[in-house]
């Protein structure tokens, strides 16, 4: 029971490669991954509410992981689902590229299981190259090959993450005597003032800031989002994040208080990010690109949680990205909806969309709205709480930094819709989303809505989770 | 808690009034027709006008406690409650805003064509959370609703608007989010200040130091100014205003830019007196700036929808200056002159809107004339023309009277800078009404133009009504107000009196 999700996403991954020999059409293809996909989603509920540690001590099952487990898998079927014809993919490919989705997916869940730096290396990579394989597999109409350059960007800037990483550890290694993560923050915990202590755990943070787009690790973004086909960036955007938030959690609560270098160079990552990214979204045409520039000002603010070193810190952390994730997959939702042969989306291109299709310009306005932090959607509740936490211990310059930056990103996301509602549609084609994609956007919205009109259990229940792993 | 009165008769009727129109939006959401989205949403609209009454009936004038008050947590965690409440400063402003929906329903009958469901759907919604700006007692609440508002009022704008509307609701939402998000940071700052709470009375008339009042002061003003808007923060108005339809303009004007003025007598006088007695005299100027600036720029306007938007600006500079003058017959005044102005602009923007349905065109010069044709339209028109530059007899004399007797009270010097501003109000009052009545010897051809139907005087009369009653009988009116105000007053005064008690202690 204890390891039935990732068994479940091997099982699933096994079956896809059975029907990537034969020569199954789309359609068979996609009604397998969604059941597969739903099937994953049901193994990790089952196992919910397991505890335990497996092979060794290096691999924990706990509340968190298994949270996280879920709201991956969770975040993975919705993909499955909007991204449901895959008109962004070559169409020989469909079967591995599901393959590749679900090896990724399994990564990551293991990922957020790992408690020893060798298990978070190997899962990490699982995931990452997975990915890396995604990237390319879009279908070249355009023949510019620009999904190559974003594969090989991908790749690039992950491996040099990666070696970052892999250098940290090597001197948590050499500073402590051990692999395993309780034991390493023990023994770093008391030499917080010894600069490769910082050294190792600032670049041990670096393989999670890359994953989650933080400035200086974020170089990858527009470029893969905007190569990559609309499906693979809807993934990229919102599940390896989930785990990210999850990993940067685990390492950073187990520094105690002393680590004052290591909460500067948070500090001055968040703000970096937030300005960074809301500057240069300011100018994109490209919708995805924006909304890539957009996460890593959202993952700015994500960090605002984490530096707090608070349980509560953590908890809106947690509830903020799961917000995210919601809000970016409705985004995506339409995006992906709206590309006809799965080309990339200008930001013209949604011109007059709610006379095109009135379902997709609502949840598009809710997304951006959502996700410029208007209330009452879960983004505004998730940033006050962030805002709130930071100015409680103190850090008033973040905060009114972090402020200014909400009103700078109003502009972008309010232009996006500005264009959905208030332009013409000219001779734009009518949009008309399959009842899946319908149904899906019905359920983000009302996630989107019910997370920010009653956060209470939400944080509650995050708060409770956090707890466990302290 | 003792500033609360929960009254048994009524539990629940500020949840009602705030629910009622979100409960209608959220049912006209599944409805696909048009007919039933007018009826469906002026019942719905005049069911919480009526509703709304027995807050009148049963108000208690004699105490300057929350009324009504309704109160659940919300948020533990952080301690957010859902309470609302009334008091003297906002019993009237909750009245003006129920009674004004029904009747913006009813001017966008015919106006608006094309999505009328969803048009409804946005003034449901704008009418549950302008009573909620009004109501709410917890800051995060408020927060909520004053942010929410932007959304359907800038969907007014984007959708229903004129040829700019792309412009001015971009500039409409920037400009009011903007002035917010230091908003934001000053109640999270008083929350942590004030033992984790974000009721608002419990924020009011604490000793902060004067550096953190002057800052949040600030953030409040640059808020609250821009919603106002207050003189260099205007240049939203006169765009949205312009492009927004009919029904939108009336909103703006009636309501939403009452809000900024709330603003500053709920939460910038309780909550940091010290500064708003340093920097008063500064927004006082601001105001007069605003008085004289909005009277010349309306004097110039060919386009009458900005006229009316540009007077905007001259008359709730008065409302500023009656506010900060600081005395009884100043705040008294102004509050009444946020209740007048919102009856007379409202009603001179139905007044364009109706003259826009028929000529398409919202040019002085194309409605020029049309008097001899529209013989009941201009008797409402000129009586709205006279309300509105505070003609006596008429609401706008009233409370105009009290703001200046209370700024004569506080200094002749802005007394004075002020009166031109009346002045110049006649003056492009006078102009546009001539234009429209009578015009010139070159008017269009208007023969064609048929007066107003029922329905549209159905809309007017209740305004020219509340004109009227205001302007030869405003007690009534000010009782409703008065104690709540003496009470800030008192507050006030007290405050700085014990502030000098302190300061003469530590000198000696």
């Amino acid at each position: 029971m204890q390891f039935l999700p990732e068994l479940t996403l091997l099982g699933a991954g096994l079956i896809i490669f059975i029907v990537s020999l034969g020569k199954a059409n789309g359609d068979t293809t996609r009604n397998i991954a969604i059941g597969l996909g739903a099937a994953i989603f049901g193994a990790t509920l089952l196992s919910y509410c397991q505890t335990g540690k497996l092979f060794f001590n290096a691999y924990q099952i706990d509340l968190f992981s298994q949270v996280f487990k879920t709201l991956i898998a969770g975040a993975m079927f919705v993909v499955i689902l909007f991204g449901n014809k895959l008109k962004g993919i070559q169409q020989k490919v469909h079967p591995e590229y599901y393959l590749f989705m679900f090896m990724s997916a399994l990564g990551l869940m293991m990922l957020v299981s790992s408690v020893e730096l060798l298990a978070i290396f190997v899962s990490l990579e699982l995931s990452s190259f997975a990915v890396y394989i995604m990237v390319p597999m879009r279908d070249d109409t355009g023949k510019f090959r620009f999904q190559m350059e974003a594969g090989i960007k991908y790749l690039l800037f992950g491996v040099t993450a990666t070696g970052f990483m892999l250098f940290g550890m090597s001197y948590m290694y050499g500073l402590t005597g051990s692999t395993e993560l309780s034991v390493v923050i023990t023994k770093l915990s008391t030499m917080w003032n010894n600069p490769a202590a910082v050294i190792a755990m600032m670049m041990v943070l670096a393989g999670f800031f890359y994953k989650l787009a933080i400035f200086p690790f974020h170089f990858w973004v527009p470029d893969v989002y905007e190569g990559a086909s609309n499906e693979t960036t809807a993934f990229i955007a919102s599940v390896p994040k989930l785990a990210a938030v999850a990993m940067l959690i685990r390492l950073v609560s187990l520094i105690n208080g002393e680590g004052q270098a290591i909460l500067n160079v948070l500090m001055v990552c968040a703000v970096a990010s937030m300005f960074y990214g809301n500057l240069s979204a300011l100018v994109q045409k490209d919708v995805k690109r924006m909304l890539g520039f957009s996460g890593i000002a959202h993952a700015g603010f994500v960090l605002l949680g984490i530096l707090t070193f608070q349980i509560t810190g953590f908890a809106n952390a947690m509830y903020y990205i799961i917000g995210y994730v919601l809000m970016n997959l409705a985004c995506f939702l339409v995006i992906c909806t709206v590309s006809k042969n799965g080309e990339n989306v200008m930001i013209d291109d949604l011109s007059g969309l709610h006379k095109r299709s009135p379902i997709m310009a609502f949840t598009l306005a809710v997304g951006l709205f959502a996700l410029a932090g208007i209330p009452p959607f879960v983004g505004f509740m998730g940033k006050f709480m962030l805002l709130a936490g930071a100015l409680k211990e103190g850090y008033m310059l973040i905060v009114i930094l972090a402020a200014i930056n909400t009103a700078i990103a109003i502009y972008y996301y309010l232009s996006v819709v500005r264009v959905a509602y208030a332009s013409d549609p000219e001779d734009r084609a009518i949009v008309s989303p399959s009842i899946l994609t319908n149904a899906t956007s019905v359920f983000l919205l009302a996630a989107i809505v019910i997370m920010g009109v009653i956060p209470q259990r939400f944080v509650d229940y995050a708060t409770n989770v956090v707890q466990t792993i302290m | 808690m003792d500033q609360l009165l929960i009254n048994p008769d009524y539990p629940h009727i500020l949840s009602t009034l705030i629910f009622l129109p979100l409960a209608g939006a959220v049912l006209l959401l599944f409805v696909r027709n048009e007919f039933f989205a007018r009826y469906w949403a002026l019942g719905i609209t005049t069911l919480t006008a009526l509703l709304s009454i027995p807050l009148i009936k049963a108000f208690d004038i004699t105490t300057s406690k929350y009324q009504f008050v309704e109160q659940v947590s919300w948020i533990k965690s952080l301690n957010i409650q859902y309470v609302l409440g009334i008091d003297g400063i906002s019993i009237l402003l909750v009245m003006l805003t129920t009674f004004i929906m029904p009747l913006c329903v009813l001017a966008s009958w015919s106006y608006i064509k094309t999505r009328v469901q969803a048009f409804m759907v946005c003034l449901l919604i704008m009418e549950c959370a302008m009573l909620g700006v009004f109501m709410a007692l917890d800051f995060v609440l408020f927060y909520i609703l004053w942010e929410a508002m932007l959304i359907p009022m800038y969907m007014l704008i984007a959708i229903w608007g004129g040829p700019r509307k792309i412009y001015a609701s971009v500039k409409f939402f920037l400009y009011t989010l903007a002035g917010s998000v230091m908003l934001l940071v000053a109640i999270i700052w008083l929350y942590i200040n004030n033992g984790y709470s974000f009721f608002i009375p419990d924020m009011m008339w604490q000793n902060y130091s004067s550096t953190a009042q002057i800052f949040l002061f600030l953030a409040f003003f640059l808020a609250f100014a821009i919603k106002v808007p207050m003189f260099p923060f205007h240049t939203w108005l006169p765009a949205a205003h312009v492009e927004a339809p009919t029904a939108g303009s009336v909103i703006l004007a009636s309501v939403l830019l009452k809000m900024g003025t709330y603003g500053f007598l709920r939460f910038a006088i309780p909550i940091t007196p010290e500064a708003t007695m340093t920097l008063a005299p500064a927004i006082l100027w601001l105001s007069i700036a605003g008085i004289i600036y909005g009277g010349f720029t309306a004097l110039a306007q060919s386009d009458m929808k900005k006229l009316i938007a540009y007077s905007s600006v001259g008359h709730m500079g008065f409302v500023t200056l009656g506010i900060f003058v600081l005395n009884t017959n100043g705040v008294e005044g102004a509050i009444l002159q946020m209740i007048n102005h919102g009856i007379t602009t409202g009603a001179l923007f139905l007044c364009i809107g109706m003259i826009y349905e028929r000529t398409h065109s919202r040019e002085l010069r194309d409605a020029t004339g049309v008097g001899k044709h529209m013989p009941i339209y201009v008797t409402f028109l000129t009586f709205f023309s006279l309300s509105s530059f505070g003609f006596p007899g008429t609401n706008s004399f009233v409370g105009e009277f009290l703001i200046l007797a209370g700024t004569f009270e506080h200094s002749i010097w802005l007394a004075m800078a002020a009166i031109p501003g009346a002045l110049l109000a006649a003056a492009y009052m006078l102009r546009m009404l001539q234009k429209i009545v009578w015009g010139g010897t070159d008017n269009p051809d208007q023969s064609w133009i048929k007066d107003l139907n029922i329905r549209e005087i159905v809309t007017l009369a209740p305004f020219l009504f509340f004109v009227f009653w205001i302007g030869l009988g405003a007690q009534p009116f000010i009782d409703l107000i008065h104690v709540s105000v003496e009470n800030l007053l008192n507050n006030y005064h007290g405050f700085h009196s014990q502030v000098a008690v302190v300061t003469n202690l530590l000198i000696q």
